[in-house]
């Protein structure tokens, strides 16, 4: 106990942190995993290939090799950088990668809330004449989004989850390597570990019941 | 149905030239977007056939990749069969009549499908040297995180899988003088298993994905052999290296999604079972949406 105590602030900057990232890459991830998924069921078959090999590919990749790729790839080798403060920087690649990664499971998650829109709303969306775009935008992806609040809760959770393995983008700042840095020093404390996963729960456990509470409410009424 | 038909039908004119200027402008961005990897990478080099040559050598491949690939495969079958064990007992646990039972394996499983398993994995690590005296216990740290966080949401899959099965199964078993454990056993978990097939190799997926984090505590697996020692043996490898296993890791992933979807289609065909495939955990899509999907992680 007097570990978790005496460590408790640089946890705490470690798991603030983890907020900072999941925060960005909920934003990002949404909006990329919107565009991935429009490109998924466009009538234009160079996007929809472009889109379904994009999902494979991410999907089917470990998260630690894409946050590896890049630090070690695209940042050192290539040498995109998005800030000259190396902390910062990395900061910057893992939003990437964890955004890139998560996209595809959103995309995936969205998709399936186009499946449930039934054949009707297209069919009377493209009688009253609209295009693809204004359809998808107007009729389908309301109606689709409020469908998967839950399994996109789902993503989110896994999503926050994740931004533990900043550690393998070389952002060594939240609350995982903290961690492990405190064990390093004084060795192995339940305390600290017990913290920190209430810590990661008083998140998750919101925002599944936030989620939930909100596919229920604004479900579509069929 | 395609989600694609949902959209649009057979366009007419002024649909069809639309299309044709949405395919000519992605066909551009896709062009500008790869010509631009090429650029960037052709301007540091990496097309350069001397970082690529290792590749081409059988030693690379027996001294750095298949090693580490036997160590990806050593660590995901162990913790496969162990979280199935583990996902058998506690979902079974947690549909157990007596509530001394029934609330504290739920308790486990939602404890451990809520912990990151990256946190799991370094606390196991370790732990395990003040528990057990020295030694290196990266591979028993991968191990058992993958076991209890996998098992746990194995153990959710298996409950969906039982419960999937219409009441009037066990109804009947028990009107014609089965008991409770006989019901489970001859009854249920026959079909149920049929039903939480798809569900199980879509979280076995997930399984061999997370076997890479095996990489941050220094586990020689391929994600180690392939990405921190080749590039280090063979300097300036860095892309090539991460590209050759980035392939192998997809094929692998992709093999074991084809069969998932191979197996929901059968277990959708079968008559062996009254229950319908449950969804993966957390794909958990809205009533009537067609396909599997994917485990999330």
């Amino acid at each position: 106990m007097d570990d978790l105590i005496k460590y408790a602030p640089a946890l705490f900057d470690g798991f603030m942190e983890n907020v900072k990232l999941s925060l960005m890459c909920g934003v990002l991830s949404l909006v990329l995993g919107t565009i991935l998924v429009s490109m998924r069921v466009s009538p234009t078959p160079v996007l929809r290939a472009a889109g379904t090999v994009y999902v494979n590919v991410v999907r089917n990749t470990p998260l630690t090799l894409v946050l590896a790729f890049s630090a070690l790839g695209l940042s050192d080798t290539l040498g995109l950088a998005f800030s000259d403060k190396p902390s910062s920087n990395s900061f910057w690649l893992v939003v990437l990668g964890l955004s890139i990664y998560t996209a595809a499971f959103v995309c995936e998650a969205l998709r399936s809330g186009i499946n449930t829109v039934p054949l009707g709303q297209a069919e009377a969306a493209r009688a009253i004449g609209l295009t693809f775009l204004q359809s998808l935008r107007l009729i389908i992806l309301p109606q689709a989004f409020r469908a998967v609040i839950a399994p996109l809760g789902s993503v989110m959770i896994a999503m926050i989850k994740n931004t533990t393995v900043a550690i393998a983008g070389g952002y060594l700042a939240e609350s995982a390597f903290v961690m492990k840095d405190t064990f390093d020093d004084t060795g192995v404390s339940i305390p600290i570990f017990l913290g920190l996963v209430l810590a990661f729960m008083a998140v998750t456990l919101p925002v599944g019941f936030l989620t939930g509470w909100l596919a229920r409410r604004l479900a579509v009424a069929r | 149905m395609s989600s694609a038909s949902v959209l649009f039908d057979a366009p007419g004119p002024r649909a069809r030239a639309r299309n044709a200027l949405y395919t000519v402008a992605g066909l551009a961005a896709i062009i500008a977007i790869l010509y631009f990897i090429y650029v960037k990478f052709d301007e540091k080099k990496q097309w350069e056939g001397r970082i690529w040559q290792p590749f081409l050598e059988p030693d690379t491949w027996t001294t750095h990749i298949l090693p580490g690939l036997l160590g990806t495969l050593q660590a995901a079958a162990l913790a496969a069969v162990l979280a199935l064990v583990f996902g058998a007992v506690f979902g079974l646990a947690r549909l157990s009549d007596h509530a001394w039972v029934r609330i504290p394996a739920g308790v486990v499983v939602e404890v451990f499908r809520a912990i990151p398993l990256l946190l799991l994995i370094f606390f196991i690590f370790y732990l395990a040297p003040s528990v057990m005296g020295g030694g290196d216990y990266a591979f028993m740290a991968v191990v058992a995180g993958l076991t209890l966080y996998n098992g746990s949401v194995l153990a959710e899959v298996v409950r969906a899988g039982v419960l999937a099965v219409p009441r009037g199964q066990s109804e009947a078993a028990y009107a014609i003088g089965l008991r409770k454990n006989q019901v489970m056993r001859m009854v249920l978990l026959p079909q149920a298993v049929t039903a939480m097939m798809p569900a199980i190799v879509s979280q076995l997926v997930v399984l061999l994905k997370d076997t890479a984090l095996g990489y941050i505590i220094a586990y020689v697996d391929l994600l180690n052999t392939g990405f921190k020692i080749l590039p280090a043996v063979f300097f300036g490898s860095l892309i090539p290296a991460a590209i050759v296993i980035g392939v192998i890791y997809v094929g692998l992933n992709m093999a074991l999604s084809a069969l998932a979807t191979w197996l929901e289609k059968r277990s959708r065909r079968s008559r062996k079972t009254a229950a319908r495939p449950i969804a993966p955990p957390g794909a958990a899509a809205a009533e009537g949406a067609s396909g599997i999907g994917a485990a999330v992680d």
